[in-house]
């Protein structure tokens, strides 16, 4: 009886901060929204309000999209995600298969590259890298901006530890039953994967999907801008004044990614996570 | 890992025949070891091993892209570049940068996931609003940013004036510009640390609370400093490593908002290498700066790991 008191009073405490740190977090958020809804007027004047005394998203919306081809963007970000990540696995979960799974001489060593690799921050190999890409005439592609993360050491590094999770007599039954090495990775590991898949599917497109640093290096044609690229373009470009127009065409980029989000918090939180481990 | 030495292993026993079909499938497998293995390692090789060797053989080179010849220089690279103005204000602000953000997301980080694990309704939607920032695309949101620090028609200078405080032009004045750039490093970081922490903190295990007030540590801080700081060792040099090594990479926010300026007040270490090798193509100058972060980041990454050796007493 005597702590009655005190419990709800650190509940409400726990709440109070907890909601204005949020406040602190969503304001960005929240100002965005606000800010694509408003028409030009409302936002050039001095007075602050949330909530647009004249609705104008739609029109911001579409002034973004007559500005710039927005859909052609997300696009561009969707071929490069997913060939970046279908490219990983198919890569990765071989290697990974065999390193945590078969003998042969090396297998130590090259685990141990992987283990190196993994510390090598991607601007360090930017120079060599674009240099190839120039040499090879790749630059300004799809191909520039997927071909340098076909590799992901820290994939085979992650499936290659789930995969030592996996019983070896699984393995020995498919071995049994004439399934070739190269069989058992795609009909019995990768099935047995999935939620290590899933998870490291999610890091990897998101990652890609919020990658500016690269497509800014190995992209000149408009056709091919991938989403950060094109924000920033219609920043510096289309914009000038027009912060209605830019708040909705960074809604439209935001909006993939955060609505799968929602939708799938938890392996989302999984996923990124992941980094951590990096 | 161990079923081929097992498989060999029992077929010993058995009659010579059997051995050899054995012996077969194990040099059939290991033929498949190595062709399961090919694709990667030589894309290792080509993509990421390669070019890191390239990167530090390039910095003793003159090379510019372009440029029909290139020689090796020795270290002119590097007497160039500790002699160069900018590249110590880009080392100084990378610091800065680093110095701020790191504790500043650290300890919100922490004390977010402490006071969300402190009760039990709401969780999840707390989880997901302060994760958000770490979903949404930086380069949209620093726009938004940008636009919310404007000097006359932005959010914060707003309320800045409502509540009769002085306005500032944040990003274009250099006094300020960098410390902005921090903020909005601190405010994309906290949820990633806070999903770390609280999964640190679940795996504490009750007994130890239990254990601790019956010895007496009955007020929250009391707890917090006997249990909780300890158990979180490890995961919070973790975390300071994993923000630091984040923090050291700033560039998307510089890039967009203010291209290092105004008057290089916040030019940062990848900032200087892009602009070197990226827009006046010196790659052999643009390699050494790499060099030099590379070696600050595997720096972090050594004291990580020395640190993560100690920490493993605690638990």
């Amino acid at each position: 009886m005597s702590n009655a008191h005190p419990i709800p009073f650190r509940a409400i405490l726990r709440h109070v901060l907890l909601i204005a740190g949020a406040a602190l977090m969503l304001a960005p958020f929240i100002w965005m929204i606000s800010t694509a809804s408003k028409p030009q007027t409302e936002i050039f004047s001095s007075e602050l309000h949330l909530i647009p005394h004249q609705f104008a998203l739609a029109e911001n919306l579409r002034d973004a999209f007559a500005r710039a081809n927005l859909l052609r963007f997300l696009l561009n970000g969707v071929i490069v995600t997913v060939s970046i990540f279908v490219l990983q696995v198919m890569v990765a979960l071989p290697a990974a298969y065999a390193l945590a799974k078969l003998r042969f001489r090396g297998r130590e060593a090259l685990f141990a590259l992987v283990l190196f690799g993994i510390l090598i921050p991607p601007q360090a190999t930017a120079i060599p890298v674009f240099l190839m890409l120039h040499k090879a005439g790749l630059l300004d592609s799809y191909a520039a901006l997927v071909l340098p993360f076909t590799i992901s050491v820290f994939g085979i590094f992650l499936m290659r530890q789930f995969f030592k999770t996996v019983p070896d007599d699984l393995v020995d039954a498919a071995r049994m039953d004439g399934i070739s090495e190269f069989g058992i990775v795609w009909r019995v590991m990768l099935p047995a994967a999935i939620p290590a898949v899933t998870a490291f599917g999610i890091f990897s497109v998101v990652a890609h999907w919020n990658d500016y640093f690269w497509p800014l290096i190995v992209l000149n044609s408009e056709q091919l801008r991938t989403p950060p690229l094109a924000v920033a373009h219609f920043r510096n470009n289309e914009a000038g004044t027009s912060y209605g127009p830019l708040m909705a065409a960074a809604m439209v980029i935001i909006a993939p990614l955060v609505i799968a989000f929602l939708f799938a918090q938890r392996r989302f939180i999984e996923g990124i996570t992941l980094t951590g481990i990096k | 890992m161990s079923d081929g030495s097992m498989t060999i292993g029992a077929a010993i026993a058995p009659a010579g025949a059997t051995k050899r079909t054995v012996q077969a499938h194990g040099s059939r497998r290991t033929y498949s070891a190595y062709a399961l293995v090919t694709p990667a390692a030589v894309l290792m090789l080509i993509m990421l091993l390669g070019p890191l060797a390239g990167v530090i053989a390039l910095s003793f080179t003159d090379y510019q892209l372009g440029a029909p010849h290139f020689s090796w220089i020795g270290l002119s690279n590097y007497q160039d570049l500790f002699a160069d103005k900018v590249f110590w204000t880009a080392l100084r602000n990378t610091l800065a940068y680093v110095v701020i953000v790191v504790p500043g997301a650290v300890i919100a980080g922490l004390a977010i996931a402490l006071l969300i694990q402190s009760g039990t309704s709401l969780r999840s939607l707390y989880r997901t609003i302060y994760f958000l920032p770490v979903m949404a695309t930086l380069i949209a949101m620093a726009v938004v940013w940008e636009f919310m620090l404007h000097p006359q028609f932005g959010l914060v200078n707003g309320m800045l004036r409502g509540a009769g405080l002085p306005a500032f032009s944040w990003l274009q004045d250099r006094s300020t510009a960098l410390y902005a750039l921090c903020a909005i490093g601190i405010w994309q970081a906290v949820g990633f640390n806070m999903v770390l922490f609280l999964a640190g903190l679940v795996s504490i295990p009750k007994q130890l609370y239990e254990a601790a007030e019956i010895d007496g540590a009955s007020s929250g801080w009391a707890r917090f400093r006997l249990v909780t700081w300890p158990m979180l060792g490890p995961v919070t040099t973790f975390v300071v490593v994993i923000s630091g090594i984040r923090s050291f990479q700033v560039f998307d926010t510089v890039h967009v908002l203010t291209k290092g300026g105004p008057s290089k007040s916040t030019e940062v270490l990848i900032h200087t290498m892009y602009t070197e090798g990226f827009e006046f193509f010196r790659s052999g100058y643009a390699a050494a700066i790499t060099v030099v972060f590379l070696v600050f980041v595997l720096l972090l990454t050594l004291i990580k790991s020395r640190l993560a050796d100690r920490g493993v007493h605690y638990t």
